[in-house]
């Protein structure tokens, strides 16, 4: 089976083979990445890798020995060499410290971004370039193409259920044109299928949740609060400054979060607007207090530089403000150090930490770049 | 010579494990289809089968220096060293009467992970304070740290004969007079896995009331192994049962493992003189040529110092775990120092027990010989491995 948009070689008048490493997490995604990739490239020129980012305990994602087991069991039976990478410490410094920092401070950092930034697409990168290799290939859902003039796209994948353009809009050219997203024309049925159909063991394995480095029965909070002290804090109102109770831990609040912060009087459920963690003080709010008409962005990433306009009178662009968000109509801004995003009509407060991905007003399923909420 | 599109493999990885012996083979493939019988029957397949463990008994007691019943036959040495630690910390706290607090334990920090893990579990379980001892930046024990940490509140000692990623011989003699003048209540281990293959195990553990020793490190089977247990020295069983082993370790002997540790280990040990002139020839061949075409390379400790068949290098700004991928595709077997249970590598405690930061601990390559290394291994491994660490540095 040959998926359409998947490249059999690097460049048409290159005649050497093209040399792939898949980032085998032992999903069922990457499996069949790495399948594709077999098919299209050979055995001999394509080499599964598990990355091996976390030493403490956990119970999912890409880090336990049962999941290295299931990606070198499926290299095994596609004929793949495998290798596993220890990268646990880059994943300390780059994603898990940041994450424990942030939330200490007050923002919630997206870990899976920061892992691909800097774990998959770029120690990866790098390494799968010492080694050899054209270029890394993964089980994300999402689509890399060419326009005419030789600029890679970044667009996404054919699943809407299951696109993952948004935690990749960080790359940028250099990145894109090294890597590879085999599954990104499938529907996550028609991987499932095609797992099935090449009899891998990873079939019916249920799709990674949350995060991966935290266990499930110790959770995010029960993780944090081994790593840094929680403060109880105030919870205050919005609009009159009243001090209406208290919260266990403020660096367990997120912007934007309802559970936990009750009803106003006026008999509405209340949303956090603003989590201050020196002065120990969360901001609730009726729906509406909820709403900004605008955020500002640091860490921009733009997939093929900045869009025109964006340093003058603002570019158009949809926002998307989470992972599985609504893109919204936009106006982008430069600023001093990042962008200033102003939304067509207000929208549920982003809470600091979090990255918004952009995409083109014209071709809205292709990524323009990113940034990380202030 | 090498020759362009020269495929051959070059397996320079013997410190991990080594192929069987053909004497081994041989000795055991009778004991693996006609005597499979279980020795401790009392009819005449067992009384066969009790034979070739008993003969295989006597000779590897024989040749690491003890009697018969000095020998407690293992799964391996990570058995053996478990044994040792728990079962010989065990026995002395039995009799401990030094102080209220649990006999002590002092270990190297350079130590095997079947040692070093056993000996942490002692200190968690059972709240046992445990004095690691480092290196110095040789690679052999400081021995003024492991005299401050053998007090009289010490009940077992655990010093490795040789340190399996960079091969450096410690000074067992030394360690044993240390021990006894600072901590006489105390029972010495040492893990001679990696010291049988080149040195004369029973003379350099002679000072060891407990020694393991591994039988795939010397040609014989993947899991059979010993522990001596010097005469008059306590252990406890860690595993119950039928009471196998004088009830020392319990389970139906392997003896087939036992007799090819046996037949490995005779031609061990007459072979040995020549093999570690020759090993240690093709050793010095390689590290020599390594050393004059990768610049910046450094050889870790003094040849002096270090047996036959263990080449360990630092390359500045490679990583060992890249390294030993590259080389792998370009045919050679090497290794990267220790590797947890899911294949990926560690940095190395030993050279981190050395003083070594962190990167520099990741930057550790070891290539070992062993008995069937080749002139053509090290010429082939010679023009592969210099182009190899050239393309992998920043």
């Amino acid at each position: 089976m040959h998926w359409p948009g998947f490249p059999t070689s690097s460049t048409a008048c290159d005649t050497r083979p093209m040399r792939v490493l898949v980032a085998m997490s032992g999903g069922v995604d990457s499996s069949v990445a790495a399948a594709l990739a077999a098919e299209a490239h050979g055995t001999d020129d394509v080499v599964g890798a598990t990355l091996k980012l976390w030493g403490g305990d956990s119970d999912s994602g890409c880090c336990s020995v049962a999941d290295v087991d299931d990606a070198r069991r499926v290299a095994d039976q596609l004929g793949l060499v495998h290798h596993v990478f220890n990268f646990a410490a880059d994943f300390e410094a780059h994603v898990v410290d940041p994450y424990v920092t942030g939330h200490a401070e007050g923002r919630t950092p997206n870990p899976c971004i920061e892992c691909n930034r800097h774990l998959k697409f770029d120690r990866l990168l790098d390494r799968a370039e010492q080694l050899g290799f054209d270029a890394v290939a993964t089980g994300h859902h999402a689509r890399r193409v060419r326009d005419a003039d030789g600029t890679w796209r970044l667009v996404r994948g054919a699943d809407p259920a299951k696109d993952q353009s948004y935690v990749l809009a960080m790359l940028g050219q250099d990145q894109l044109a090294r890597t590879l997203f085999p599954v990104g024309e499938m529907t996550k049925p028609q991987v499932r299928a095609e797992a099935t159909r090449l009899g891998l063991r990873t079939a019916d394995k249920p799709d990674s949740q949350d995060v991966c480095f935290i266990r499930s029965d110790v959770g995010r909070a029960g993780f944090l609060a081994d790593r840094v002290p929680l403060h109880p804090g105030r919870l205050v109102d919005h609009d009159s400054g009243a001090d209406l109770g208290e919260v266990d831990a403020v660096e367990l609040v997120t912007v934007g979060q309802r559970r936990g912060m009750g009803h106003g009087s006026d008999g509405r459920r209340r949303f956090v607007t603003a989590v201050d963690v020196p002065t120990r003080r969360v901001t609730v709010g009726p729906p509406e207090a909820s709403y900004s008409s605008a955020v500002a962005l640091h860490t921009v990433a733009w997939v093929a530089g900045p869009p025109p306009g964006v340093e003058a009178g603002g570019a158009d662009a949809y926002a998307q403000c989470s992972a599985h968000g609504v893109a919204v109509r936009c106006t982008v801004r430069a600023e001093a150090g990042g962008l200033t995003v102003v939304f067509a009509a207000p929208q549920r407060r982003v809470a600091p930490g979090q990255t918004v991905a952009l995409f083109e007003p014209a071709r809205p399923d292709h990524v323009v770049g990113s940034g990380v909420v202030r | 010579m090498t020759t362009p599109g020269d495929t051959a493999r070059v397996y320079l990885d013997h410190a991990a494990t080594t192929p069987l012996r053909p004497e081994a083979l041989e000795a055991m493939l009778p004991l693996l289809t006609s005597e499979f019988a279980n020795p401790s029957g009392a009819h005449a397949e067992s009384r066969r089968a009790r034979i070739a463990l008993d003969d295989a008994r006597d000779a590897i007691a024989g040749l690491l220096g003890v009697g018969p019943g000095e020998v407690v036959l293992t799964s391996g040495g990570t058995e053996a060293d478990d044994l040792a630690v728990h079962g010989g910390w065990e026995a002395v706290a039995e009799g401990w009467s030094h102080s209220a607090r649990p006999p002590a334990v002092v270990c190297t920090a350079m130590e095997h992970h079947a040692v070093l893990l056993a000996c942490r579990s002692l200190a968690r379980r059972h709240g046992v304070e445990l004095r690691e001892v480092r290196s110095g930046a040789d690679g052999r024990i400081d021995l003024d740290a492991l005299a401050e940490a053998c007090r009289p509140d010490v009940g077992l000692v655990s010093v490795m004969a040789v340190n399996n990623e960079i091969g450096t011989v410690q000074p067992i003699d030394e360690v044993a007079g240390i021990v006894a003048a600072g901590s006489p209540g105390a029972v010495l281990h040492t893990d001679a896995v990696q010291a049988v293959p080149w040195l004369d195990a029973a003379t350099c553990t002679a000072p060891a009331a407990l020694v393991s020793v591994s039988a795939h490190k010397f040609g014989g089977p993947k899991g059979s192994g010993a522990l001596v247990v010097r005469s008059g020295t306590g252990l406890s069983a860690r595993i119950g049962g039928g009471g196998q082993e004088r009830g020392r370790r319990s389970g139906t002997p392997n003896v087939s493992g036992a007799v090819g540790t046996a037949a490995a280990l005779v031609a061990t040990v007459a072979g040995r003189d020549a093999t570690v002139a020759w090993v240690g020839g093709l050793r010095d061949r390689l590290g020599d040529g390594l050393a004059a075409a990768v610049p910046g390379v450094v050889e870790t400790g003094d040849r002096a110092d270090r047996v036959a068949g263990i080449l360990h290098l630092r390359v500045p700004g490679v990583e060992a775990e890249a390294a030993v991928i590259a080389l792998d595709r370009a045919g050679v077997a090497a290794s990267a120092g220790a590797a947890c249970s899911s294949g990926a590598v560690e940095p190395s405690h030993v050279l981190v027990a050395m003083g070594l930061d962190p990167v520099g601990a990741s930057s550790g390559l070891r290539f070992s010989l062993g008995v069937t290394t080749t002139d053509e291994d090290v010429e082939r491994a010679l023009a592969r491995i210099p182009d190899v660490l050239d393309r992998l540095r920043h």
